[in-house]
């Protein structure tokens, strides 16, 4: 998966815990949690999605690694890189 | 439908038992996620707590007295559209006592004004304190308890005390020398929108959520007691139940904690510093209840929909645990509850504890319940003058009536003290494949916290059962 790629999945899992998400605005070096309005019960349900759909287990201490859109992408980018 | 036991297969992904809500949610995300779930309960009805029971043609609700609105948020993520759109506002909150009597939305708007005009606090204080405790979370200080927090903002206060406390005691049996964090975080759920219930009751909730989990391939099976949780050198294998061995790399229990420590796995699978740890569990308080139906074509007036009645001059925690307790709450049920179902229910609850029941000889047993019966009546006259001449159905539940019904340690109606929620989420790092979700440490109770415990839960087992 490119950059891009992982950054549309994101937005994907996003917009399926959230259909009134907006993108329009969102700054991808800013916390999600803020932008979007998510708690820490979305931030694990994109764990679950991520686990489910790539079979990537992230352990919990790497949880703020998925604060924002960049770090989302930094983090993941390694792991989905042969998907 | 639920399945008798004998229709069950030998081997599951993962087997959970016991049906509260912690534990239906659970089985849904696991499911969701392509396990092969089985959910085991020992009663003939699902949910738990989270219960009703018929009697002539009354319906009683056990524990559907108001909710956040982030229930809304909850059921839409993790249950269906129809049961979200089945959340309706309770709009008419009522407190009365010997300090003050008013009526509120219970949201923080309303809240605020009423603390400013009646009670005369100042806009800062007031904004002050609702910052502090919506910023609560669990990693914050837990070593500040709800009573200093109270003496902070509104020192010598007594009624600001009663007004946001009371509601909170009922709600999660938690009292003034429990952590600030525990009442932060859900009087601020509660705060966000005001008070939230299930439009067609507890009955209709729990046929919507077994009906998802079929469609969703759980096995469900009712009359169905575990006798034990089998662990093999450190890791589940699965469970004995009706003298039959059901094999699962993992088991998630929804007995109580100290049920599933004690009684279903067994003090041997355990670390002797984990059992420390468990051994220090506080079990919460259990609850007393009056169910009261009135009579076919009988009404009365629209008093409210939740009363916090008290004839107590002060708020004080035991006094509300008392056996004799003045401080109840009235759940009013009008038809509009459950439409199509044109009858008037209310339900008394108290706090109580299982102690002050379970030491009674039957007799005594019997006249206590029955003094209870009588002062709950004496209480709701005073809000429907009359209101005996209409009933044709009063029958009272105890702490051994909970005991009964849930199996839960001592009857606990709102499952354990701040220290039970760490031994919960460490149980499977004790013993690998063994994980428990329920009412533990204030925070993960009442029906929002044990569906989003569950999914906490699910997100455990389902890292655990694609590591093995």
């Amino acid at each position: 998966m490119t950059r891009d790629d992982i950054k549309d999945l994101i937005l994907e899992i996003i917009k399926d815990i959230d259909e009134d998400a907006n993108f329009a605005t969102l700054q991808s070096d800013q916390p999600l949690r803020d932008q979007l309005d998510l708690d820490s019960m979305d931030f694990l349900d994109i764990v679950m999605e991520l686990r489910k759909r790539h079979k990537l287990q992230i352990p919990e201490e790497d949880y703020p690694q998925l604060a924002s859109l960049d770090s989302c992408v930094n983090y993941l980018e390694p792991m989905l890189k042969n998907v | 439908m639920p399945f008798s036991l004998d229709k069950a297969a030998d081997h599951y992904d993962v087997i959970v038992i016991g049906s509260g809500l912690g534990g239906l949610t659970t089985a849904k995300r696991l499911s969701y996620c392509g396990h092969k779930v089985l959910l085991l309960e020992f009663h003939h009805q699902l949910g738990g707590l989270a219960t009703w029971f018929k009697r002539k043609d009354h319906i009683f609700d056990i524990s559907l007295h108001g909710f956040p609105y982030g229930m809304v948020k909850t059921c839409k993520k993790y249950w269906t559209k129809e049961i979200t759109g089945s959340i309706v506002q309770l709009k008419n909150i009522v407190f009365d006592n010997p300090q003050f009597s008013l009526q509120t939305t219970f949201d923080r708007s309303d809240f605020t004004a009423l603390l400013k005009k009646k009670f005369k606090i100042a806009q800062t204080t007031i904004d002050h304190f609702f910052s502090t405790v919506a910023g609560m979370n669990f990693y914050d200080d837990q070593t500040m308890t709800t009573r200093e927090l109270f003496d902070e903002f509104f020192p010598g206060r007594t009624d600001v005390h009663r007004l946001l406390m009371e509601p909170i005691t009922y709600a999660n049996g938690s009292t003034l020398d429990d952590p600030a964090i525990t009442y932060g975080i859900v009087f601020s759920n509660f705060m966000n929108k005001g008070v939230f219930t299930f439009e067609g009751g507890t009955d209709k909730l729990i046929q919507m959520m077994t009906e998802d989990l079929e469609k969703n391939g759980v096995m469900i099976c009712t009359n169905a007691k575990v006798d034990r949780i089998i662990v093999e050198k450190g890791k589940v294998r699965g469970i004995e139940v009706n003298g039959r061995v059901i094999t699962a790399p993992a088991v998630v229990s929804n007995s109580g904690i100290t049920n599933t420590i004690y009684d279903l796995a067994g003090r041997d699978v355990f670390s002797q510093d984990f059992l420390v740890k468990a051994d220090a569990i506080r079990v919460n308080n259990s609850s007393c209840q009056v169910y009261i139906g009135l009579k076919k074509d009988a009404a009365i007036e629209d008093k409210g929909d939740l009363l916090f009645t008290s004839t107590a001059p002060v708020f004080d925690s035991s006094e509300l645990l008392d056996m004799h307790t003045r401080s109840k709450t009235f759940s009013v049920y009008y038809p509009k509850t459950r439409p199509g179902h044109d009858r008037y229910a209310i339900v008394a609850s108290m706090n109580s504890r299982f102690d002050d029941w379970n030491s009674l000889t039957p007799a005594a047993y019997a006249t206590e319940k029955q003094a209870l019966i009588e002062r709950t009546l004496v209480d709701l006259n005073r809000y429907f003058p009359g209101v005996n001449d209409k009933i044709d159905w009063l029958e009272a539940a105890t702490p051994k009536t909970f005991n009964r019904y849930t199996l839960h340690s001592r009857g606990t109606s709102f499952g354990t003290k701040f220290e039970g929620l760490a031994v919960s989420r460490s149980l499977f790092k004790e013993v690998s494949g063994l994980f428990h979700v329920g009412s533990v440490g204030i925070i993960m109770s009442g029906w929002l916290g044990a569906i989003n415990y569950g999914v906490i839960v699910a997100n455990d087992v389902d890292g655990y059962i694609r590591s093995v």
